[in-house]
C-alpha cells in the first residue's frame, strides 16, 4: 500500500515538473524543475530496488548536469521573449513533429502486442552470484572480471581532464597583463615618476 | 589464467601507462623547459615497450589476459610495433616545432603516451568493451593534440571539428555494439562469433554496419572522410603526421580484427561495404587532391587514398588478403612518417613553413638533398616499382586477384594511375619549375635521422626486408584465422 502511494507520489511530481521545466518562463527555473524531475525519478528507481540507478541520477544527472545546464544558463544572457517569438512561426513544424511522435507510439504499441522482439539470450550466467544488493553486484563484478577495462576507463577520465587543463590553462604571465603583488609593493616615487623641462613650443618625449 | 600472467601480457600497456603517471607529475611541478627532458623519457618508454612486445612475441607467450578482454598474439604484436615506431618518430620531430611558436608543454609527450595506451587497447580487443574503450583513450587524447597550437585558429578549429565528428563516430559505434550485443547476448568476439553463426538477424545485421561505419570514420575512408582534410591541414604538423600514422594503424588494425573475428563467419554481410569502402576512398583521395594547393592537405587526400588500397586487401578476406594489408601498413608508416617529416623540415629561416605548391617551386636547386628524398617519397606514394611502396600495392591486388576479385583490382589499379597525377604533379614542381620563395632553413640532425630512416625504408634497400616482412605478416594473419 505505502508502495503504490509512493509510486503515485513521485511519478506524479516528475510528471508535474516535466511539464513546468517546459513551460516555465524563466530559464533558471526550468533546470531547478528539471532537479527536481530528477530527483523523483531517483525515487521511483528506489521503488522497483534498482538504488544503484538511483544514486547515479542523483550524483551524475543532479550533482553534475544539471548544475552544469543551471550555470549556462545563468551565464548565457537568455532573451525569453526572443525565443517565444518564433513559437508561432513553427507551430505547423511542431504539430507535424507531434503527430510522427505520435505515430511511432502507436505502432510500437501496437508491435509490442504482437510480441516482443526476439533477442539474444544472455550468456551471462557465469557471473558471480548475486549479493545483497545490485551496488554490491556491479562493484563485484567491476572490481574483479572488468578490472582491467575499469582502470583503463579511469585512465580516460585522466586524458580528458589533461586535455582540459592544457587547453585552457594560460601561465601566469599573459599579454592582457596579470597583478604582481610583490613588484607593486617595491615601487618607489623615484623610479615611478620623471622630471621633464620641456622647451616651450616642443612636446615632451617619455 | 591468474592475474600475473595477464599482467605480464599486458605488460606494454601498464608500462606505458605508469611511464605517463609519472611523468605527468613530473611536468606538473617542472618547468616548461623540461618538456624535452620529458620527451626524450616518453620516446624510451615506447621503445622498451617496443622491446617488450617482440620479446613477448619471440617467447611464444601470446595470450589472452583478462578473461578474454585482451589478446597478445602475434597480429597484436605486429601491428602495435608498427604504431610505437610510428609514436617515437613523431614524438622526435615535435619539440622543435612548438619551440618556435613557444607552445611545446610537457603534456604533449604525456598525452602521446596514453594515446599510445589506448591504440595497444583497440589493437589488442577481444571484446567489444576494450575496443570503445581503447578507442576513447585514443580519440580522446588525438582531440586535444590537434588543438595543441592554442593560439592558432585553424588548430583549435581542427580540433573542435575533430571532436565533434569524432564524438559522432563514438556514437555510431557504441551503437551498433549495442544492437551487436543485444542480438548476440555477449560482447566478447568469440561468444559473437558463436552466436551469429546459430543466428544472424536483420538486427544483428544493422549492428555490424554502425560499427564498420563508425570504425570507418576512424580510419578516414570514404564516405566517412569529410573531416580529413581540414583536420590535417589545422592539426600542427607533427600531430598531422602521428593522425596519419598510428592511429590509423590502429584502427585498420582493429578493424581487420572484428571484421575477421566476430562477424568472420558473415563475410558476406560486410564484404559490400568494404569494397565500397576501398573503391570510393581510392578514387575521391586521388580526385580531390588534384585541385588542392596546400601541401598538407594533398597529403590528407594522399592518406584517403592509401586507405583504399588498404581495404582492398581486407576486402578480399583471406589470410593473404590481411597479411597484404599488414605489409601495406608496414610500408604506408614509413611512406607517411618520411613525407611529414619532410614538410616538417619546410620551412624558411624566420621559422614560417613553407605549404604550398608555390613555396616549394625549385625545391631542387635550394635544397637538393631534401628535394631527392620527396621525390624518392612521392614516386613510393605513387607506386612506382623501383620504390618499395610499389610492393604493398602489389600484394594487396595480388590477394585481391586470388580472391576473384579482378574487377576491384582493375579499378583500384586505374585509380592509383589518376593518383599518380599529383605526386608527380609534386614532383615536376620541385625539379623543373623556377625557385620563387626562399630556400628552406637548415634541420636538425633528428629530422635528417627520421627522414633517412624513413627513405632508406622505402627505396629499392626496402626490397631486402620482403621476406622478413612478409613471414611476419603471414603468420600474424594467420593467428587471425586460427582463432577465428
Amino acid at each position: 500500500m505505502i508502495q503504490t502511494i509512493a509510486f503515485y507520489m513521485f511519478a506524479v511530481l516528475v510528471i508535474a515538473s516535466a511539464v513546468m521545466v517546459i513551460t516555465a518562463r524563466n530559464p533558471v527555473h526550468s533546470v531547478l524543475w528539471l532537479i527536481l524531475a530528477f530527483f523523483n525519478a531517483a525515487g521511483l528507481m528506489v521503488l522497483v530496488g534498482a538504488e544503484f540507478i538511483a544514486m547515479l541520477l542523483v550524483i551524475v544527472y543532479v550533482g553534475a548536469v544539471a548544475v552544469l545546464f543551471l550555470f549556462v544558463v545563468m551565464m548565457l544572457d537568455i532573451d525569453v521573449a526572443e525565443l517565444r517569438a518564433g513559437f508561432v512561426k513553427n507551430f505547423p513544424l511542431g504539430i507535424v513533429i507531434a503527430l510522427v511522435l505520435l505515430a511511432e507510439l502507436v505502432l510500437g504499441i501496437g508491435a509490442y502486442q504482437v510480441g516482443s522482439i526476439e533477442l539474444g539470450t544472455p550468456m551471462a550466467s557465469d557471473g558471480p552470484a548475486m549479493v545483497e544488493s545490485n551496488t554490491g553486484a556491479i562493484g563485484a563484478l567491476l572490481y574483479t572480471k572488468y578490472l582491467f577495462l575499469f582502470e583503463a576507463a579511469g585512465l580516460i577520465l585522466l586524458v580528458a581532464m589533461i586535455g582540459a587543463i592544457v587547453l585552457t590553462h594560460r601561465p601566469p604571465k599573459t599579454k592582457r597583463g596579470h597583478q604582481d603583488i610583490g613588484k607593486q609593493n617595491r615601487r618607489n616615487p623615484n623610479e615611478a615618476t620623471v622630471m621633464k623641462q620641456p622647451e616651450v613650443g616642443r612636446g615632451v618625449e617619455l | 589464467m591468474s592475474y600475473s600472467t595477464s599482467l605480464y601480457l599486458t605488460g606494454a600497456e601498464i608500462g606505458l601507462s605508469v611511464t605517463g603517471l609519472v611523468l605527468l607529475l613530473v611536468t606538473a611541478w617542472t618547468s616548461e623547459k623540461a618538456a624535452r627532458a620529458i620527451t626524450i623519457a616518453a620516446v624510451a618508454a615506447l621503445f622498451g615497450a617496443l622491446l617488450f612486445n617482440v620479446s613477448l612475441f619471440d617467447g611464444g607467450l601470446a595470450g589472452s589476459a583478462f578473461g578474454g578482454l585482451f589478446l597478445a598474439d602475434g597480429f597484436a604484436v605486429f601491428a602495435k610495433s608498427l604504431v610505437y615506431i610510428a609514436t617515437i618518430a613523431c614524438l622526435i620531430v615535435a619539440p622543435r616545432y612548438f619551440d618556435a611558436r613557444g607552445e611545446y608543454r610537457g603534456e604533449y609527450p604525456v598525452l602521446m603516451l596514453f594515446n599510445a595506451v589506448g591504440m595497444g587497447l583497440m589493437v589488442s580487443a577481444t571484446d567489444l568493451m576494450t575496443l570503445y574503450i581503447g578507442l576513447e583513450m585514443s580519440s580522446l587524447s588525438s582531440y586535444v593534440l590537434a588543438s595543441f597550437a592554442r593560439r592558432d585558429g585553424k588548430s583549435s578549429e581542427a580540433g573542435l571539428k575533430y571532436f565533434v565528428l569524432g564524438g559522432l563516430a563514438s556514437g555510431i559505434i557504441l551503437y551498433g555494439v549495442s544492437l551487436v550485443y543485444g542480438f548476440s547476448g555477449t560482447t566478447s568476439y568469440e561468444g559473437i562469433r558463436t552466436a551469429f553463426a546459430a543466428d544472424f538477424s536483420t538486427g544483428a545485421m544493422f549492428g555490424v554496419v554502425f560499427v564498420l561505419a563508425g570504425i570507418a570514420f576512424k580510419v578516414a575512408a570514404v564516405p566517412f572522410h569529410m573531416w580529413t582534410p581540414d583536420v590535417y591541414e589545422g592539426a600542427p604538423t607533427p600531430v598531422t603526421a602521428f593522425f596519419a600514422s598510428a592511429p590509423k594503424v590502429a584502427a585498420v588494425a582493429m578493424l581487420v580484427r572484428i571484421a575477421t573475428g566476430p562477424f568472420g563467419g558473415q563475410v558476406e554481410a560486410w564484404q559490400q561495404i568494404v569494397i565500397f569502402a576501398a573503391l570510393a576512398s581510392i578514387v575521391v583521395g586521388a580526385l580531390g587532391a588534384i585541385g588542392q594547393t596546400n601541401l598538407k592537405r594533398l597529403l590528407a587526400y594522399s592518406s584517403i587514398n592509401n586507405v583504399g588500397f588498404i581495404l582492398i586487401g581486407l576486402a578480399a578476406a583471406t589470410p593473404e588478403g590481411i597479411s597484404g594489408v599488414l605489409v601495406y601498413l608496414s610500408i604506408y608508416v614509413f611512406m607517411t612518417i618520411g613525407s611529414f617529416v619532410a614538410l616538417l623540415m619546410l620551412r624558411d629561416s624566420e621559422g614560417n613553413a613553407l605549404a604550398t605548391f608555390d613555396d616549394i617551386s625549385g625545391l631542387s636547386t635550394t635544397s637538393p638533398v631534401l628535394a631527392w628524398c620527396l621525390l624518392a617519397l612521392m614516386f613510393s606514394l605513387a607506386g612506382i616499382p623501383p620504390l618499395f611502396g610499389f610492393w604493398g600495392k602489389f600484394v594487396v591486388f595480388q590477394a585481391a586477384v586470388q580472391a576473384d576479385m579482378i574487377a576491384l583490382a582493375a579499378i583500384g589499379i586505374a585509380a592509383s594511375v589518376i593518383g599518380a597525377f599529383y605526386y608527380i604533379k609534386f614532383i615536376k614542381v620541385m625539379f623543373f619549375d623556377e625557385p620563387q620563395g626562399a630556400a628552406p632553413a637548415a634541420a636538425p640532425v633528428s629530422h635528417w635521422i627520421v627522414l633517412g630512416l624513413s627513405v632508406a625504408v622505402i627505396s629499392p634497400l626496402g626490397y631486402l626486408l620482403t621476406p622478413w616482412l612478409g613471414n611476419l605478416a603471414d603468420a600474424a594473419a594467420q593467428m587471425l584465422f586460427y582463432v577465428a
